[in-house]
């Protein structure tokens, strides 16, 4: 265990700079990298899903290629819509919502907001990110076996989950391979969360006391605890579930169950059981996902409204508060679950309780853009979508925690229209606002801004597009999961369906937008300064990209608060960090 | 190509802020990790209590021969690992290089006997007809389930530490490992060994006939 940040050379060859490589940015980098492949893929499944709601006979060219069985005649089956679904869930709640704010961000730019070298075990660094990578492709591999991917969504709810292929056509070997990357991931994470944790704690420079980290910093940190004990009941209830499956075990298989005229030789096992281990993992999931945005969003705003933020010690609470609460509210995902109706009104509660953080949150990020003078920049404006698409999301989740509201809303749209913007959107914009940020630093070009703006704008009016509606199908009572409306009372909810198929076809084309000015800025873009936004924290410290080492040798002293902007500075109307000057205070 | 030397064992030499609990970053990973791993019984003996509250027609299988007395038996030496593993860390913290080697040695091989005790019941148990999923005396199949599942979780936590202690002791007598090392080792021994007190009870007292 003696691995502790020791000194490493910079290693020569290809692989172990860029492959195996035991530098926390190459390994953030790779992070970032397979998020957007698997945002990509999931977009795209996103796509297919999509064109089915809004027009459930369409021939889609090609998708009869890829599942034979799924897509007769290039029209996919009610299951294939389901297994699309699944895959679509898995990967962006883990492999995108997971991996990019907080893994990816997480392992480039904590070390260096702290002072550090490198990470406290480089070396289980690279071994996460590798573990990490084995999970993804044993989930892809899912759409190549008999029966291809899962049905059961990314919440794998038994007993449809456990029984096996009766159950379904992706519930033979893809259901299998779903829990087993589920389980390899929770390792992954396991690793990645004591490596913040030792870091965060033990390599900050001198002079980086707790109260001079930055958000983000904090942010990951709180977030690496939350993971360290929610994947912790992930990874046996996974394995728990591969036992039903592959060992006759029946933990969440009620007796006496027929499925496709089959008794089914379990007895005695329990569904709630799943769901009660699953969502203690799967609500601080919610904020494994949150937590990461809302810091860098927090980190990025001061330098375009050069001002701090109000209250920075309460924001820190706040976000403390919202990660020891996450524990207590799992059961809000469960009130039509037929779990006692009497503990719905314990988990109502502190699922109220929880809004108070998230809100004073809020009123700060308001509080303190209320009569800045704004630089808007791509950074920026992400920053404030955010603040927005959180604020939409956020006010239905006051209707769900009501147990009575929820037993009407909860298979509907409408709790689809909220989890997407309060974790899914919010998040996202949370990365978008972290990579025209930060993208200057880790490859040492500007992006665009112009190409940027027409990015957000889309991006912005595209989510409301999709997602607002939803909440008027949720309340029209249109269930969710299903892979068609065309009967009944749901069929003239229809044109509803085509307008956000339409605007999701639109929102996502322009994501490729953001793609090319990736690549156009990573090879044309014009060079970037050591610290292009006039910012305070040690990543603006050091070179743009930063040297192997981070700082080139010098070991930096910390003197500042991490959000001097609007104070007269030797160097314009900020302080850095690391700038020895006395500050008057404000 | 740092200059600064900020390994854990120099204590950062005054260039880093003081770790807040003034341990190195292996052991505090360590801590962490048994934190993480506590939960992860927690969530096993959980389920088990969900189940087994949820079963009408659970099974108390256990007499006090042979179970309970090869459970007393195990119990003791594990037990004992733990207060060899404490004489382990003494010595190496004296510098005491052979005691120390003999101590982990001795450690990871009360720890091989408990496994090898836990084994033999686990195949008088097979002979009896217990499997995952299914209950010779005809009561609920979980009880095969839960009792393998925990214990083997155990036992996994056990093997992996006695390999863990046995590379640590020759590590250590050649020099690989220091004493932080084995201090790290300890940890995670004391662990298992603690959650050996809660399976005991849970496991096998409560299923007596």
């Amino acid at each position: 265990m003696s691995e502790a940040a020791h000194q490493h050379a910079e290693p020569t060859g290809f692989i172990r700079k860029y492959i195996f490589s035991v530098d926390h940015k190459v390994i953030g980098l790779q992070y970032i990298g397979l998020g957007i492949v698997a945002v990509v893929l999931g977009m795209i499944l996103s796509w297919l899903m999509r064109l089915h709601l809004g027009w459930s006979t369409l021939a889609i060219p090609g998708l009869e290629k890829l599942s034979p069985a799924g897509a007769p005649g290039n029209v996919m089956t009610p299951e294939y819509y389901l297994s699309l679904m699944t895959m679509h869930g898995t990967l962006m709640v883990f492999f995108v919502l997971t991996n990019v704010p907080f893994a990816g961000f997480g392992n480039y730019f904590l070390p260096i907001q702290v002072g550090a070298p490198d990470m406290a075990f480089p070396r289980m660094n690279m071994m996460s990110f590798w573990v990490t990578f084995t999970a993804f492709l044993v989930l892809i591999a899912a759409f190549f076996v008999p029966g291809g991917p899962p049905l059961s969504g990314w919440t794998a709810y038994a007993p449809l989950s456990a029984v096996g292929q009766d159950a379904g056509p992706g519930e033979g070997w893809g259901q299998t391979l779903w829990a087993l990357s589920i389980a390899i991931f929770c390792v992954a994470q396991l690793l990645g969360a004591l490596n913040f944790i030792a870091t965060t704690l033990d390599l900050r420079t001198k002079g980086m006391s707790l109260a001079r980290m930055p958000f983000s910093t904090w942010a990951w940190f709180i977030t690496s605890v939350i993971g360290l004990l929610a994947f912790a009941v992930l990874l046996p209830a996974c394995v728990l579930l591969i036992l039903d499956r592959t060992a006759g075990t029946s933990f969440f298989i009620p007796g006496g169950l027929v499925i496709s005229d089959r008794l089914q030789a379990h007895t005695g096992g329990s569904p709630l059981l799943w769901q009660h281990l699953f969502w203690f993992f799967g609500h601080p999931e919610v904020y494994i996902a949150i937590l990461p945005a809302i810091g860098i969003v927090s980190h990025i705003l001061p330098a375009f409204l050069r001002r701090p933020l109000l209250g920075p010690r309460v924001l820190i609470s706040c976000l403390a508060a919202i990660g020891f609460l996450s524990y207590m509210v799992w059961g809000h995902h469960m009130f039509v679950s037929g779990m006692n109706p009497f503990s719905a009104i314990l988990f109502s509660v502190p699922t109220l309780v929880i809004t108070i953080p998230a809100t004073i949150a809020t009123l700060l990020w308001i509080g303190s853009v209320y009569g800045a003078r704004i630089r808007f920049t791509c950074a920026s404006l992400f920053c404030l979508g955010f603040i927005s698409v959180f604020i939409s999301g956020g006010i239905s989740g006051f209707f769900l925690a009501q147990p009575s509201i929820d037993t009407y809303l909860h298979a509907t749209y409408f709790v689809v229209a909220h989890f997407h913007f309060v974790m899914g959107v919010a998040a996202i914009f949370g990365m978008f606002a972290g990579i025209y940020f930060w993208l200057p630093k880790m490859v040492g070009r500007m992006m665009n801004e112009t190409l940027g703006k027409i990015h957000f704008w889309f991006t912005f009016v595209g989510v409301y597009c999709i997602f607002m509606p939803m909440h008027y199908l949720g309340l029209a009572g249109n269930v969710r999961r299903y892979a068609a409306f065309t009967d009944d009372y749901l069929a003239p909810l229809i044109p509803v369906h085509q307008f956000i198929t339409i605007a999701a076809l639109i929102t996502g084309a322009a994501q490729f937008i953001f793609l090319f000015n990736l690549v156009w800025s990573r090879f044309r873009g014009p060079k970037a300064t050591e610290n292009p936004w006039q910012a305070t924290s040690l990543e603006w410290s050091t070179t743009s990209p930063p040297p192997f080492d981070n700082f080139g040798g010098r070991q930096l002293v910390v003197h500042q608060e991490p959000y001097l902007y609007g104070v007269e500075g030797s160097a314009g109307d900020y302080v850095m960090q690391t700038s020895p000057e006395t500050v008057e205070a404000r | 190509m740092s200059q600064v030397d900020i390994t854990a064992e120099s204590g950062h030499a005054g260039l880093m802020e003081d770790s807040p609990y003034g341990i190195p970053s292996g052991k505090l990973a360590m801590w962490c990790f048994v934190i993480s791993d506590a939960v992860t019984f927690s969530a096993v003996l959980f389920a088990y209590g969900y189940l087994r509250i949820g079963s009408p027609d659970w099974s108390t299988p256990f007499q006090f021969s042979p179970t309970i007395l090869n459970g007393i038996g195990m119990t003791f030496i594990l037990l004992s690992s733990s207060l060899t593993m404490l004489a382990a860390v003494e010595a190496v913290k004296a510098g005491r290089k052979s005691a120390g080697f003999g101590w982990l040695c001795a450690t990871a091989l009360l720890g091989a006997l408990f496994a090898a005790l836990h084994l033999v019941e686990w195949g008088r148990m097979i002979d009896e007809g217990w499997r995952l999923f299914q209950n010779p005396l005809g009561g609920s199949v979980h009880f095969g389930a839960a009792f393998f599942s925990i214990t083997g979780l155990h036992l996994l936590h056990v093997v992996g530490g006695v390999c863990a202690l046995a590379v640590i002791a020759v590590g250590y007598r050649r020099g690989g490992y220091n004493s932080i090392d084995v201090e790290v080792a300890g940890i995670y021994w004391h662990f298992v060994d603690l959650v050996w007190m809660f399976v005991f009870p849970l496991v096998y007292l409560m299923n007596v006939q």
